[in-house]
């Protein structure tokens, strides 16, 4: 087997070297230092390591790298442009929508996908789409009102 | 005594050693080459002798500085004002709700504080977060500390200017001059200055109803940092020339090794194995290569019967234990259980348990510990960093000066990360590696090796006369713990007894201890009485009970409720419970949809009262209590930890069910602030009342009588 050497970051080239079994998120956070996509427990059931390739949300805990390569990878550090928090992240800093912040990147990640199928989701659509987001804190409640307030700041 | 709480229970805290005796002990002159210049404040602990000859300079400033500090704070010329302090944030909100008192009681912006949190090099000993003690405790000595330093910096300027403190006004950061003009910030005032002063008693605080900063909610501080994955836990940290480790687990509880062959393993390089005693673990450059190390280590053991589950209530019974201290049993009695259960118009004879679970917290127990010069830094997510660095000076047999715990900001922890086996592994390997390793556990270690929350058997035997009042009370809980076990219903002849016992898996804190397995045998068992009277569950509590700070949370939650209009729908269900605990006056009504063909049960609505004394940070609280809502569904509904044979059966998330959005009923919070009260910790009483409300509501909507936490695990049986 080969190794996969090169992944597509947040619109950039990253070389790497990493077994082709090796999980995604080990390679980011390990070899490319992006430690913002969190391991909560490695069998895609928690939804803190979630990065969106091309686009659509994906558990990069249980994905081999060599599936990722050749696709566009997104992770919660590319929502910040210029000093600009995303939507999502200042709606989330506004309600208050965590207490220990561990879950949070991979609610944003996975509502962005979310507010691209549906820019104006109902209450029952964001509790369908965030199911497989664990949040051991319990801050759900402010979770969807944070999407709210984020759809309603991307349509502004 | 009757219809009070009592005496205090709270030490349920298996996991614990008693602190090491430590004090912090600077000299001033090193103290103020370290920190630059400036004013210091320290706090010393209440009790203490502090001062055997304590001398007072002329400039008004102790010197030396005091022993036993419980928190200091520091205003540099730079404006920068730091405080230090022992505990840890791990979702509390208490980063925010500190820095809200000091700002209130220096007028000083909150942008302009920074804390220092839970570094045993840095920050003052603290026994550890948890018992809801922040609030009370550091929220009040810090505000005593911040008071104290606008005083000296109002005398400073005074001095000054050469006028008297009593016209100056401090804002903002700011002493100001008022009809002069004339103004100096904090900074200003503490150039070249090296003052150190100490407080011991009580200075005069502001009253709550005059705070403008505290009582408000404001924004969490680093906020931005955790939207932006930028906050670094411990899992994301590294060093240069770092490893990463794994442990060998044993495949059972109670299993010894009894051979080990690492020789393939050690062929590898850049491998460290580690064999000491009964710890064998691995460091590798990489975590893939720590996994496929560690997979090719052979080791045999020798493993020992275990108790599983299904005998676990039985084994209890007769595995009961004699223990003093703060674990030992509780025997409270008064007047005569068996003539008031004689004078009873009916008696009530009920046990109750409850599963062990899981703490699961979204962050594994993780730590990266680094040796240079003998001296080992770890830095951990735990709630007691004095405590892993006492016990790493036991494992490692060093001075307590030679080991620095750091606990970087935490995912939530909920009581599970008291303990320091992650420290000590990380630790052991970091030294035979002579690099820096980091450990993370697995999910399946998290549920596997870290400790429960314990499981019990709870007995109950009442008596109610004709009129609906309790005339006999006698309350029998096997293992799960002393915490919230008095009743604070009205009953003269009563019998509460804790009886420690073994467990079969390792057990611990968990959010508010025993206080929810107790309050829900009680308030279970209440509403069954109050069944047996034909009263309606409120009236019965009302009859019952004079304390009125219950009484008062118990009014505003059927209030928002409804509880009084609720109308009789097929499936629906409505219950109450309440209890108070910690501080901490709680009352929660639930409806609930319950489903008698396909067994399901859905929480439709929760309204919860808190009353916690005066509201510090109200948006904090409610978030606070709404999450304790939610985490307390799970162990009322469906978390159970299943053992057998010394295995964990559903050590995963695949198996072990945790409260998803979709399990979230609609929640109303009701704060009743007391403004005229002392502030209690908030983070955990509130979660006792949803267990028995939810069961209360399923009885309600079905006729149930259900007797166990977790209530239906597999739905409701028809
Ligand atoms: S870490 Fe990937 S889903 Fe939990
Ligand atoms: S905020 Fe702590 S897990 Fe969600």
């Amino acid at each position: 087997m080969t190794s996969v050497t090169e992944l597509e970051v947040n619109g950039e080239r990253r070389k790497i070297d990493a077994d082709p079994q090796t999980s995604l998120l080990t390679v980011l956070r390990d070899q490319l230092g992006l430690t913002g996509t969190k391991f909560g427990c490695g069998e895609a059931e928690c939804g803190a390591c979630t990065v969106l390739l091309n686009g659509q949300p994906q558990r990069s805990c249980i994905m081999p790298v060599s599936l990722a390569a050749g696709k566009q990878i997104t992770t919660i550090e590319s929502f910040e442009k210029d000093g600009h928090l995303h939507p999502l992240q200042q709606a989330f800093l506004d309600e208050q929508a965590l207490q220990c912040g561990y879950c949070t990147s991979g609610m944003i990640v996975t509502a962005s996908a979310l507010l691209r199928h549906h820019p104006d989701p109902t209450d029952e659509e964001i509790i369908r789409y965030m199911e497989g987001n664990i949040c051991r804190c319990g801050t759900h409640h402010r979770i969807i009102a944070a999407i709210h307030r984020a759809s309603r700041l991307i349509a502004s | 005594m009757n219809g009070e709480t009592g005496p205090q229970t709270e030490p349920e805290r298996y996991e614990l050693d008693s602190p090491p005796a430590y004090h912090f002990e600077p000299d001033r002159r090193d103290f103020f080459r370290i920190v630059g210049g400036g004013i210091a404040v320290f706090l010393v602990l209440r009790g203490e002798s502090a001062y055997p000859q304590a001398r007072e300079s002329t400039s008004g400033f102790f010197e030396p500085l005091p022993k036993n500090v419980g928190a200091w704070l520091h205003i540099g010329a730079d404006d920068q004002i730091t405080v230090y302090t022992g505990k840890a944030e791990m979702g509390q909100n208490i980063r925010t709700s500190l820095t809200q008192a000091v700002a209130e009681e220096l007028r000083a912006p909150v942008g302009s504080i920074r804390l220092v949190m839970a570094d045993t090099e840095l920050t003052p000993f603290d026994m550890g977060t948890f018992g809801s003690r922040t609030t009370p405790q550091m929220g009040t000595q810090l505000r005593k500390v911040a008071s104290v330093a606008r005083d000296v910096l109002t005398r400073l300027a005074a001095q000054r200017w050469n006028t008297d403190a009593s016209v100056l006004v401090a804002e903002n950061g700011r002493i100001n001059y008022p009809n002069t003009g004339r103004t100096l910030t904090y900074g200003e005032l503490a150039r070249g200055e090296t003052l150190a002063k100490a407080v011991v008693e009580e200075d005069p605080l502001t009253p709550a109803s005059n705070w403008t900063v505290l009582g408000k909610s404001v924004p969490k501080i680093y906020g931005p940092e955790f939207v932006t994955g930028r906050h670094k836990y411990t899992p994301d940290l590294s060093l240069p020339g770092m490893l990463f480790g794994k442990v060998l687990r044993a495949p059972s509880f109670g299993a010894t090794l009894t051979s080990l062959d690492a020789s393939e393993a050690k062929k590898l390089p850049d491998v460290v194995v580690v064999h000491d005693g009964d710890f064998v673990g691995v460091a590798a450059p990489s975590e893939p290569e720590a996994v496929r190390v560690l997979a090719l280590l052979k080791a045999q053991w020798k493993t020992v019967p275990q108790i599983s589950d299904s005998e676990l209530f039985a084994y209890f019974k007769s595995h009961t234990e004699e223990r003093e201290g703060w674990d030992g049993g509780l025997n409270h009695e008064s007047g005569s259980v068996e003539s008031g259960l004689s004078l009873a118009e009916r008696q009530l004879h009920q046990t109750y348990t409850v599963a062990y679970i899981a703490h699961a917290p979204l962050e594994p127990r993780a730590a990266l510990a680094r040796w240079k010069d003998g001296n080992v830094t770890v830095w951990t997510g735990t709630q007691r960093p004095f405590g892993v660095q006492g016990e790493l000076a036991q494992a490692f047999h060093l001075p307590l000066q030679r080991i620095r715990v750091i606990v970087p900001d935490t995912g939530g922890a909920f009581g599970g990360k008291h303990t320091s086996r992650e420290a000590v592994e990380a630790a052991r390997l970091a030294r035979a590696a002579n690099r820096p390793v980091k450990l993370v556990w697995t999910r399946e270690e998290e549920f596997t090796w870290a400790y429960f929350r314990p499981a019990g058997l709870i007995e109950v035997s009442s008596g109610v006369s004709k009129d609906g009042k309790l005339t006999a009370w006698a309350f029998e809980n096997y293992n799960s713990g002393p915490s919230g076990i008095l009743t604070p219903y009205d009953v003269s002849n009563r019998r509460i007894r804790f009886h420690p016992c073994k467990s079969p898996l390792l057990q611990g804190s968990y959010r508010c201890l025993a206080a929810t397995a107790n309050h829900f045998a009680r308030e279970s068992h209440m509403d069954d009485l109050a069944r047996l009277t034909r009263l309606d569950p409120l009236e019965f509590r009302r009859r019952n009970l004079k304390n009125e700070r219950l009484l008062a949370v118990l009014d505003a939650a059927t209030k928002a409720f409804g509880w009084e209009k609720t109308e009789k729908r097929p499936g629906h269900g409505f219950g109450l419970g309440c209890g108070t605990e910690k501080g901490g006056y709680v009352a929660t009504c639930a409806e609930v949809a319950a489903d008698r063909t396909n067994g399901r049960v859905k929480v439709m609505r929760v309204v919860v009262a808190f009353d916690c004394g005066a509201i510090v940070d109200p948006d904090g609280l409610r978030n606070q209590v709404y999450g304790a809502q939610m985490m307390g569904l799970g162990g009322a509904l469906f978390e159970a930890i299943k053992f057998a044979d010394g295995r964990i059966l559903n050590g995963a998330f695949t198996a072990y069910r945790v409260p998803r959005f979709s399990d979230m009923p609609e929640i109303q919070v009701v704060l009743v602030d007391r403004k005229n009260l002392p502030s209690a910790g908030a983070g955990e009483s509130p979660i006792m009342g949803i267990a028995p409300a939810v069961r209360n509501a399923i009885l309600d909507a079905t006729g149930v009588h259900l007797y166990s936490m977790p209530l239906v695990p597999n739905g409701l049986k028809a």
